[in-house]
């Protein structure tokens, strides 16, 4: 006798603020999760990356050696190396357990706004206001990049990579993904200075947030527009956008200080959450939880559903 | 904070061991070769392989006895004193230790003692225990044991008793007992290989079958189940490889001696094992030749006695049609219905054999080939019949003996019916006609097709009419009639000087063209109006001459000789940039303009895609783990195809060919022509007047700005006029810097080229602290970059950062206009989305969000209030704060509209512009302006 199927249930939305994180980097240009959740890195303007356990709220490491403000970060899919990049133009390679460098690229002509890992963290991608996207050796020692992506014509900023591809979303209003399966560049055009770009979590869309303050999700074979999601704010900054843990909605940062949660399939605002008075400059979505990081000027929140009870809350 | 450190390390987890960091400059061990690699074991000895299909293994010293000092047998020593004691040596003494290790013959494993396994023991170990009860000094000691060990049962047996389990008897549900099919016939022996013993089949003898109760059940007998285990390992049938417990205590049921087959019976207690004999001790199976502790040659294969051989044809088949085979007998007892089913091997679970047998394939034996047939084909060849080869057919028909038909036979299937019908004489059926031209007459078809032509070819005018009217009015030549004197103007006034251009053959490959392209200079130099269009090749098409007309004009423009004040900044490339081969991007993204309507209507797709072919680096799939997409190319990137240098098409974009090479300029012309809408931007080598007929455009953009743009522009003009004064140049030569500036300006983002070849330098340089290092750039910036003389779209970066060098060190440049700065100022900060603003009470370093000019962080940390008295200091010291100021209100109006940020930076740079006037300047200052100064100071102390 088959069971049925447990109902799935319905995803919840993390409205409740669990913890702030005691920052105190200056801005936090970005908030990370690693890769399984557990842990989420800042990067500051004050020339440090730092290495929470955002539930716990506390500060794990700190990590210093960036010339200028850090602008985004990311870790490897075993957590043992990390890498960023800032305003000083390099793209630090670091070992988590020690905090030392354990590469310094250079070469890029201006910030870099968007470092990601590849799958088994063995090529580093960087994005800057250059308008090249390089793609850096972990493995050798070679300085130079393995490859420059400078098909872009204006500043990239920001990249996201899958197995086999990578999405780099541009200042010219052009997304474009390098599939090195196929061995081709798809071009999509939006007209409006990008500021992220997203995968869905099954692969088969990309999210593209632009200064004309909207999100869409376009197919990403055909390039066909699935869905557009407006109403937040976005005409200056480099702001960011997410997807939910099971991609049921669409979550993006806003110059209002709130964070706007849309339902990806039909499209309406599903929460608008107050977050600062400021602008909301970060957010990271949990891989599997419901549980959000946001960062809007110097402090990072850590943000769970309403049912959420935190460990130490918990009866003993 | 002072639990920071301690909880670092605390929660820290590290996985594995991390490997021995590397010396620097110490070398990693090389491996060692496979041919170099040798086998030992744990003592450092070699390991020597014997045979290698049997898996034997090395015994003792290189194969013998002995060891390295030869071979010592144990030596008897008896005395009166040493009585030498009887050493009872146990088969490990023979044993090496790897023997006894874990993958050894006798591996010294964790077993289950005896008082820990179940009650019933196998009957090898109870045999040996009666036996040791015999031999024991006190016999029967160990049934004594027996009687007081504690009943000790594994959890199995446990488990099963407490369901109704006893022993002897099998496991599952009860059973009724069927009626036996056959008895076996009572003292006859079966010899061969034995029959399995079957379910139901095998020893019912104990019961009584006559009384059969249909309400009794009986529980299952106790069997070994038939074990359909496949063959998977490539041994030969029946191997077993060595067991150690036959190994070690020789029990082998399997082994018949052939000769004392009869003593079994007797003695049956002491039978099997012997082991005052210690006949069977000693390793024994097929792997092994003879054991040194084998007695018997003749024990060590498995011989069968040969009184069990059949001597006599008996007629003991039981006619079970299995002649031997040992498969379980329940298929043959099921399937007997079916007697042509010879299958009787093992079938697999969740198949049954077919009921009906497969109707065997007919086979039908090939046609019979006639008696002359020679295996040989000849091609005939083919002719068509004409009146030149009627002969040739004639013969070649002859020899094959067939009639070559004015059809050929070849076009058979070309035929259509009605012809067909033709060849056979009939008359075609009028409603049949497949077409309504065939009911037209002849004249008619001609005018039809005459049309047809002159649409044709008049679509293709209107196409190309439509292109080059496009390609126009996309560029900065407009193609309107009103328009024409103005780009002739500009030509003209461009002063093309054709002596120096002419070192410039940008048609060097096509002489013709290049004779029209200088005809056409010297048409521009003498002025005519109609310059272009009387030099064009009046046989070309209408679109060609377009086409060449703007190629023409462009590059009249294009090609001029730099200027004096323009040649002072740049330099000459470092590498040979006199090939005349440029390489361009294969595929260009096309025009943005249909684009940007799709997606205004939200057609997003095929539209806004492009797609090209992209080669990855060979190492970055390596590390991708994915397999090259062209495994044979060398390109790296976008495929580039070379192009000539010095052609305008690298410069034209012609909207539908996306072959044509598109370059990025096609971006910025769009954006020319974008501009050209709006009121045209002051450059800085405006003449005065031209300066005011914009002001009202200036000032209405800056509507907000009004008494700032006031002050401005009295206290531009002056200026601009002294600069004139100072380095007056004949008009032409302005224009056309006009012209270069123009598309400086227009140009929205300087190539990567030019990125690289700005920062190159000094972003090899080591450069920790950032801030030394940007103001290293902007000084590097100033320096002239590369000059390209392809790229129209000429440092745009260069020019805004380094502007205010620029114009305080050329001299002979006059001072810029003040938006025209203020709109390089903008762009210098704005490289697409910029980083929110930080206002942050709990920062730890009191720390301005970095800005991107270095200047501003250099001086970022001197109170803004300073600002006045130190402004009368230096010129370019007070430009530098004059920005910061600037920037510094910029970021604090983040959020505020935009006309109010425009308004203020403009004021300020109306201030910074005006700089050289410092003096004056101070006083001018707008209380307005100074209360905004003062409010916004504690929020900058901050």
């Amino acid at each position: 006798m088959a069971f049925p199927e447990p109902r799935p249930t319905k995803p919840e939305l993390p409205r409740k603020s669990v913890r702030s994180l005691p920052c105190r980097q200056g801005a936090v240009r970005a908030v990370r999760f690693n890769v399984d959740g557990r842990y989420c890195l800042t990067c500051g303007s004050d020339k440090s990356l730092c290495l929470w356990s955002p539930l716990r709220g506390t500060l794990l490491r700190t990590y210093s050696g960036h010339g200028a403000e850090v602008l985004d970060a990311a870790g490897s899919f075993d957590n043992s190396r990390l890498c960023s990049g800032g305003s000083d133009r390099a793209v630090l390679f670091w070992d988590v357990a020690s905090g030392q460098i354990l590469r310094k690229f250079r070469g890029h002509a201006g910030k870099v706004n968007c470092v990601q890992f590849n799958e088994e963290a063995t090529v580093i991608v960087s994005g800057s206001i250059d308008s090249s996207v390089r793609c850096w050796d972990c493995r050798s020692r070679r300085p130079d990049p393995v490859q420059i992506l400078d098909e872009a014509k204006d500043g990239v900023s920001s990249v996201k990579l899958s197995d086999h591809e990578i999405l780099a979303g541009s200042v010219d209003g052009r997304s474009r993904r390098y599939d090195l399966r196929m061995g081709e560049l798809y071009a999509d055009y939006v007209g409006s200075p990008i500021t992220c770009v997203c995968f869905s979590k099954d692969g088969q869309c990309t999210l593209i947030s632009s200064l004309d303050s909207s999100l869409r999700l376009l197919d990403k074979d055909t390039g066909e527009l699935l869905g557009e999601y407006t109403g937040h704010k976005n005409r200056e900054y480099k702001l960011d956008c997410c997807l939910s843990e099971r991609d049921t909605h669409v979550v993006s940062a806003s110059e209002d200080g709130h964070v706007y949660f849309w339902d990806l399939v039909e499209g309406t605002l599903a929460l608008t959450l107050p977050v600062s008075h400021g602008v909301v400059q970060s957010l990271a979505f949990h891989p599997t939880e419901p549980c959000l990081l946001t960062a809007s000027e110097g402090n990072v929140q850590c943000w769970r559903e309403e049912s959420f009870v935190a460990e130490d809350e918990l009866p003993a | 904070m002072a639990a920071r450190g301690s909880d670092s390390d605390d929660d820290l987890v590290t996985y594995g061991t991390g490997l021995e960091p590397l010396e620097e400059g110490e070398r990693p061990k090389k491996p060692l070769p496979i041919q170099d690699q040798t086998v030992r074991d744990e003592k450092g000895r070699y390991k020597r392989f014997h045979g290698a299909f049997s898996g034997g293994f090395s015994a003792g010293y290189f194969n013998t006895v002995g060891s390295k000092e030869g071979w010592t047998p144990s030596t008897f020593i008896s005395s009166r004193q040493n009585r030498a004691d009887k050493a009872i040596l146990g088969p490990e003494d023979f044993m090496d230790e790897e023997d006894l290790s874990e993958f050894g013959i006798a591996p010294k494993a964790i077993v289950t003692t005896d008082d820990f396994a179940s009650k019933t023991k196998d009957r090898i170990r109870e045999k040996a225990r009666q036996l040791a009860a015999v031999a024991a000094p006190i016999p029967g000691a160990t049934i004594l044991d027996d009687l007081i060990a504690p009943a000790k049962l594994s959890i199995g047996f446990e488990l099963l008793r407490k369901m109704g389990w006893r022993e002897g008897q099998g496991i599952g549900p009860r059973v009724k007992r069927k009626p036996r099919r056959q008895k076996s016939v009572p003292g006859v022996k079966i010899y061969g290989c034995a029959l399995p013993p079957t379910g139901s089949e095998g020893s019912e003898d104990d019961y009584d079958d006559d009384y059969l109760p249909d309400n009794v059940t009986f529980a299952p007998k106790d069997i070994t189940p038939v074990d359909f285990t496949p063959k998977d390992n490539v041994h030969g049938l029946a191997y077993k490889g060595l067991d150690p417990q036959k190994a070690l205590f020789g029990i082998s049921e399997e082994h018949f001696n052939l000769f004392s087959d009869v003593a079994e019976g007797t003695s049956n207690l002491l039978g099997s094992i012997r082991p005052n004999k210690g006949r069977k001790l000693g390793i024994s199976g097929q792997a092994f030749g003879v054991g040194a502790l084998e007695e018997e040659d003749d024990d060590i294969y498995a011989t069968e006695a040969l009184s069990k051989y059949d001597t006599i044809l008996k007629d003991e088949e039981p006619g079970d049609g299995l002649y031997g085979w040992t498969a379980p007998k329940q298929y043959k007892s099921r399937k007997e219905s079916e007697k042509d089913i010879r299958y009787v091997g093992k079938i697999l679970d969740g198949f049954s054999l077919a009921s009906k047998p497969l109707s065997s394939k007919e086979i039908y034996p090939p046609p019979e080939l006639p008696k002359d047939y020679r295996p040989i084909h000849y091609f005939r060849p083919v002719v068509i019949a004409t009146s030149e080869n009627s002969h040739l057919c004639q013969t070649l028909s002859e020899s094959t003996g067939k009639i070559l038909s004015d059809m050929s036979r070849q076009n058979r299937y070309q035929l259509n019916a009605s012809k067909r019908g033709e060849m056979l004489g009939e008359t075609p059926i009028q409603g049949s006609t497949t077409s309504i031209l065939e009911f037209l007459s002849q004249k008619d078809k001609e005018r039809i097709n005459e049309m047809k032509r002159a649409t044709e070819i008049k679509a293709a005018e209107i196409k190309a009419k439509a292109l080059i009217s496009k390609a126009w009015s996309n560029r900065f030549q407009p193609d309107s009639p009103d328009d024409a004197p103005y780009t002739q103007q500009l030509v003209l006034s461009g002063n093309v000087t054709a002596g120096r251009s002419s070192d410039f053959r940008p048609f060097a490959k096509d002489p013709e063209k290049q004779k029209r392209y200088e005809k056409y200079l010297g048409n521009i130099k003498q002025g005519q109006k109609d310059a272009v269009e009387s030099c064009l090749d009046p046989k070309m098409t209408e679109w060609e001459r377009g086409r060449e007309r703007d190629e023409f004009v462009r590059a009249a423009m294009l090609y001029k000789p730099s200027s004096s004040s323009l040649s002072s900044r740049f330099t000459h490339a470092k590498l040979e940039d006199d090939t005349d081969q440029v390489e361009v991007p294969r595929d260009q993204e096309n025009d943005v303009d249909d684009k940007l309507s799709a997606v205004k209507m939200k057609m997003f797709g095929k539209l806004t895609r492009d797609k090209f072919e992209w080669h990855p680096e060979k190492l970055l799939c390596k590390r991708f783990n994915i397999p090259d997409p062209y495994p044979d190319s060398t390109i790296v990137g976008l495929p580039k195809v070379k192009r000539d240098k010095y052609s305008v098409f690298n410069f034209l974009t012609v909207t539908e060919s996306t072959t044509l090479s598109t370059t990025q300029v096609s971006n910025e012309r769009a954006q020319q022509n974008h501009s050209r809408n709006k009121p045209r931007k002051p450059s800085r080598w405006d003449i005065p007047d031209q300066e005011e007929k914009k002001e009202d455009s200036i000032s209405e953009f800056l509507s907000m700005a009004r008494s700032e743009a006031e002050i401005q522009k009295q206290q531009l003009r002056p200026l601009v006029n002294n600069a004139e004064g100072s380095t007056m140049e004949s008009s032409s030569t302005k224009v056309e810097n006009d012209r270069a500036d123009q598309k400086d300006e227009e140009g929205s983002r300087p190539s990567m080229d030019l990125f690289k070849a700005i920062f190159a330098s000094s972003s090899d340089e080591k450069s920790s602290s950032s801030e030394e290092d940007e103001s290293e750039n902007e000084d590097s910036q100033a320096d002239p970059g590369g000059s390209d003389p392809k790229s129209p779209k000429l440092s745009n970066l260069v020019e805004t950062s380094s502007n205010i060098q620029v114009s305080a060190m050329v001299v002979n440049e006059p001072v810029p206009p003040v938006t025209l700065q203020k709109m390089q100022l903008d762009e210098r900060e704005e490289f697409g989305p910029r980083l929110p603003p930080v206002f942050c009470p709990n920062a730890r370093h009191k720390q301005e969000p970095v800005q991107q000019s270095s200047f501003l962080e250099s001086h970022s940390k001197e109170k803004p209030k300073k600002n006045k008295e130190k402004r009368k200091t230096k010129k370019d010291h007070k430009h530098k704060k004059e920005k910061k100021k600037k920037h510094k209100k910029h970021k604090q109006k983040g959020k505020q509209k935009n006309k109010k940020t425009e308004k203020s930076s403009t004021s300020e740079s109306v201030d910074s512009s005006d700089s050289q006037s410092d003096t004056e300047k101070v006083k001018d200052i707008s209380p307005q302006e100074l209360l905004r100064r003062l409010k916004r100071l504690p929020i900058i102390k901050k």
